[in-house]
């Protein structure tokens, strides 16, 4: 297959990722931007984490004063999703060469969701260029738009006040789509009861870490209760 | 180093760790079971974990303290069952929370 249509079909396929990426990578550069953190630190946080969801909760473990280890295992448990996308593209990554390296460290939650479905008129020697091609575009856009939210955030002026709402509705949708795709609602139930309850016993500080402990807890306790099916 | 640098550091090391560790363990040999099954169920737990995370500093103390966040969150789940769109949903919930907060309550 001709390299120009490799790409085209890296381009169809993700265009609407893109999207995505540039819309929410906007929004991501103007929350920071408020917070006091210009450009190049959105141009730092998406090539350096490259992970949506936790560069958002990394603007709050910056200007909340965070310690290392509270940053640590936020991380660990909002991102441990991302060892079962390496764990199903084991296989597939294997003939990658040197897009390899690449490839698993710009695996994000949409990346992977188009990787593990490449079309069908794909031969299988373009598969890693196509790999390569649809991680570099998705990863281009958001940084693209986190950077470009930043400078926005410098020549617009306007009232911000109630703009880190959008964390909260961003967590909100993936909640929404997990409980809409499956009938075992076990996972979310214990993370949400877990977490509330520490948020009573501890206040609103600090009750983060024994919320992680909590739910690893209860989760390896409810694989015992079910019996190690899984 | 600050420590706004040090914490994107971290972050971007854990992010990293977790993402090469499959590659790097178990390219060759089986996955633990208990390893699989802690990747499949945390998702889920760990997103209403955030959700009470970012809703940490709502009190019953007066409607003003609940009543943007219920109305926005709601806004937020509603719009995404109908359109399934996360972007819709995102700006749609953060502009009816912005607007509650700055020129209703």
């Amino acid at each position: 297959m001709k390299k120009q249509s490799v790409f085209r079909l890296a381009l169809t396929a993700t265009a609407p990722v893109m999207a995505g990426y540039v819309v929410l990578g906007i929004g991501f550069g103007l929350l920071l931007r408020t917070r006091g953190y210009g450009p190049l630190w959105a141009l730092a946080m998406s090539t350096v984490i490259y992970a949506g969801s936790m560069q958002f909760l990394a603007i709050d473990l910056i200007t909340g004063g965070a310690g290392l280890l509270t940053a640590a295992l936020t991380t660990l448990l909002v991102n441990a999703r991302h060892l079962l996308y390496g764990l199903s593209m084991t296989g597939a990554y294997r003939g990658a060469g040197r897009y390899r390296p690449y490839l698993i460290y710009a695996l994000s939650d949409e990346t992977y969701s188009l990787v593990c479905h490449p079309p069908k008129e794909l031969a299988e020697e373009d598969k890693p260029r196509y790999y390569f091609l649809v991680t570099l575009l998705d990863q281009a856009s958001w940084v693209l738009g986190s950077v470009l939210g930043g400078a926005l955030g410098d020549v617009l002026r306007f009232n911000t006040e109630g703009l880190d709402f959008a964390l909260t509705a961003l967590f909100i949708t993936v909640v929404t789509d997990q409980w809409l795709s499956t009938k075992d609602h076990a996972a979310a139930l214990t993370g949400f009861l877990a977490t509330l309850l520490c948020r009573l016993v501890f206040g609103a500080q600090s009750f983060l870490l024994p919320a992680m402990l909590l739910i690893v807890l209860g989760l390896l306790l409810l694989r015992r209760r079910k019996g190690a099916e899984t | 180093m600050s420590h706004a640098a040090q914490i994107i550091l971290v972050c971007g090391l854990v992010t990293a760790f977790l993402r090469f560790l499959p590659f790097a363990a178990f390219s060759r040999r089986e996955t633990p079971p208990v390893v699989a099954y802690l990747s499949r169920v945390l998702p889920a737990a760990t997103m209403a974990m955030l959700v009470v995370y970012c809703l940490r500093q709502v009190s019953f103390a007066s409607p003003v303290t609940w009543l943007p966040e219920l109305i926005a969150s709601a806004v937020t789940v509603l719009s995404y069952v109908w359109r399934r769109s996360t972007i819709l949903s995102i700006v749609g919930g953060t502009v009816c929370y912005m607007l509650l907060v700055q020129l209703v309550f």
